[in-house]
């Protein structure tokens, strides 16, 4: 049946579906807001080497303490550092590590939450494991997590993935089960397809929706965690310019020089807003069951 | 309801067999010799030894294993290397500083939350409905370390109105607890105000749109009422299950509050722990702290069940 010719017999062409999807995305105020937010640290992560200027690890005890101005945009820390070039460097870290975590979530949490929702035999035991590892206070296990592993960008990167992949797993695997239950699914089973087609071809394609919305809540959680634990004193190894590091640095300062903590903690804010901005567009755009609630 | 919380507590079972041997597991996993990680590396030999006997890891894994699980069996979780006592008794010590900040953001979190959440939907759509969203989202996007540093800055450095760390115990001065735990409190509550206030709105607007409020509004029962009694109690259901996943954000954030504030409560413990190495702590203090979680989270859907009956027949 062409398209012409539908039930109504009016003349129309029928738009493709991630296309409707992305057009009401770019028409969602929220939506487009965080999209610009998070594109501008996006942007100066990845221009790092060619903005920052100054080494951010050059010390220069003449200029300490310089308050944001002309010659200094940031100002400088402690150590006479350029406040700007270690915001901009921890930037390009905060998107490299949440971008990982993501990253490593999208893999291993479709393939956990295909798989126990897919294969019953392995529901029970995938999910045991998943539940207790959700039982965790998330940040206490990424603290303890990468203490045992030692403190290291790579680390962190693993300690969160550990603790979030269950999230991703669970979101995928209830998509999955709703979905294996279908009638095009059991269509193609007797049709005779294969597990791994129908997960390919016919069960994951559909439970992708819920799973985007999740990685970019995700992105901005890794974000927020890796600051927290590098605060902490448990993240990447000071004097590497993470955000979270140059707070902690600036505690001791905050009479002085208080632009040590704002400055770093203005950049994480604005990511995480983006981000979760950004998140709640895709939720209303890409999930009809959550739209009508709101 | 004694039937969901004798089924809820069966399947928490697994799960607490699962977080103690992933608790245990996690010292195993220090590369290389955990013995000589922990003695640090002025240790000598002699010393690395002594620990290795100490923390029982020069036994054969079956029965470190074995060992790991009478002494839970027996209530006994490890003796804490930096305060050389045990690590029940060190928990139990910090706790109440703990509970006691996560119930003082528990109350900011329900009074900012919920009254931000109704009035937002009882304008839908408004300036003031926008503002409270806004000031929800801002709410879910600081970090609340920051936040905290923020308001060090400003209550405590330059106003001094509030003192920028340390803890005064309740039972010795109500009025200075107040004073140590206000800004603390505020700081770990905001992000959780933020999600309960979005949460709120949506599951209000969903039980104002339902014909038995129309009802009640027609039959001319005043607006205060309509909304506090037949719209609030039905709103509400939804609210409570996310107050597992409240309390769950609260510990996790009281971590970093309680090291920003200097509180000497169960966060400070465990980053302590954690920061020299003590790993009988941290794999003692981790367990504890979840398995309480568990608890709470068993609490809440047995709470639930009671509010909403269809729960029960399931």
């Amino acid at each position: 049946m062409s398209e012409a010719a539908d039930a109504e017999g009016i003349a129309y062409k029928r738009e493709h579906p991630a296309r409707a999807a992305l057009r009401r995305l770019f028409h969602h105020r929220l939506f487009v807001t965080g999209l610009i937010l998070f594109g501008i640290i996006a942007g100066i992560a990845a221009a790092a080497p060619w903005i920052a200027g100054v080494d951010p690890q050059r010390l220069s005890m003449r200029n300490k303490f310089l308050p944001p101005g002309e010659t200094w945009l940031f100002g400088t820390d402690n150590f006479g550092r350029s406040l700007w070039s270690r915001v901009v460097w921890g930037a390009q870290l905060s998107m490299v590590i949440g971008a990982s975590v993501v990253a490593l979530n999208a893999v291993f949490g479709t393939l956990i939450g295909a798989a126990a929702g897919y294969f019953r035999r392995l529901d029970n035991a995938l999910m045991r494991v998943n539940d207790a590892l959700m039982a965790f206070p998330a940040i206490l296990l990424a603290i303890a997590v990468t203490s045992v592993l030692g403190p290291s960008t790579l680390n962190v990167i693993l300690a969160l993935s550990i603790v979030y992949i269950p999230r991703t797993a669970r979101i995928v695997r209830s998509s999955v089960i709703v979905l294996r239950e279908m009638e095009y699914v059991q269509a193609a089973v007797a049709a005779g397809a294969g597990h791994w087609r129908i997960l390919r071809h016919h069960i994951l394609p559909n439970a992708m929706a819920p799973m985007i919305v999740q990685l970019s809540f995700l992105f901005a959680y890794a974000v927020l965690s890796e600051a927290t634990l590098s605060f902490l004193g448990v993240g990447a190894v000071p004097p590497t310019p993470t955000w979270g590091n140059i707070m902690a640095e600036g505690r001791d300062f905050m009479r002085e020089a208080p632009w040590i903590i704002t400055i770093p903690g203005v950049a994480l804010m604005i990511t995480v807003m983006g981000l979760n901005l950004l998140g709640d567009g895709l939720r209303d755009v890409l999930d009809p069951r959550l739209r009508i609630q709101q | 309801m004694i039937g969901v919380a004798a089924r809820r507590s069966l399947s928490a079972i697994p799960v607490l067999l699962i977080v103690s041997l992933i608790s245990f597991g996690l010292m195993r996993l220090i590369p290389g010799d955990p013995a000589a990680a922990i003695a640090g590396v002025a240790a000598t030999p002699a010393q690395i030894e002594q620990l290795r006997r100490d923390l029982g890891l020069d036994q054969p894994f079956h029965m470190q294993l074995l060992e790991y699980y009478g002494g839970l069996a027996r209530g006994d979780l490890g003796r804490s290397l930096l305060l050389g006592k045990g690590v029940f008794a060190a928990t139990m010590e910090r706790l109440p500083v703990t509970i006691g900040l996560s119930l003082y953001a528990l109350v900011f979190t329900l009074l900012i939350g919920i009254a931000s959440g109704i009035v937002a939907a009882l304008r839908q759509n408004s300036i003031i409905d926008q503002a409270a969203m806004m000031f929800a989202m801002i709410g879910i996007s600081v970090p609340n370390f920051f936040l905290g540093l923020l308001m060090i800055i400003l209550f405590a450095v330059h106003l001094g109105w509030l003192p920028s760390g340390g803890y005064v115990p309740f039972s010795q001065d109500p009025a200075g607890w107040l004073a140590s735990t206000t800004m603390p409190a505020f700081s770990l509550a905001l992000l959780q105000a933020g999600l309960l206030a979005r949460i709120t709105r949506s599951s209000m607007l969903e039980v104002l749109r339902q014909d038995y409020i129309r009802t009640a509004r027609a039959k001319g029962l005043p607006q205060r009422q309509v909304i506090l009694k037949h719209a609030l109690a039905n709103a509400l259901i939804p609210i409570v299950t996310v107050v597992g996943i409240i309390v769950s954000l609260l510990l996790s954030g009281a971590v970093v509050t309680e090291a920003l504030f200097s509180l000497p409560g169960m966060g400070q413990l465990l980053t302590q722990a954690v920061l020299s190495r003590d790993y009988p702590m941290v794999q003692g203090g981790l367990l504890l702290v979840t398995t309480f979680l568990v608890l709470v989270n068993i609490t809440v859907d047995v709470l639930y069940a009671l509010l909403d009956p269809r729960v029960r027949y399931e």
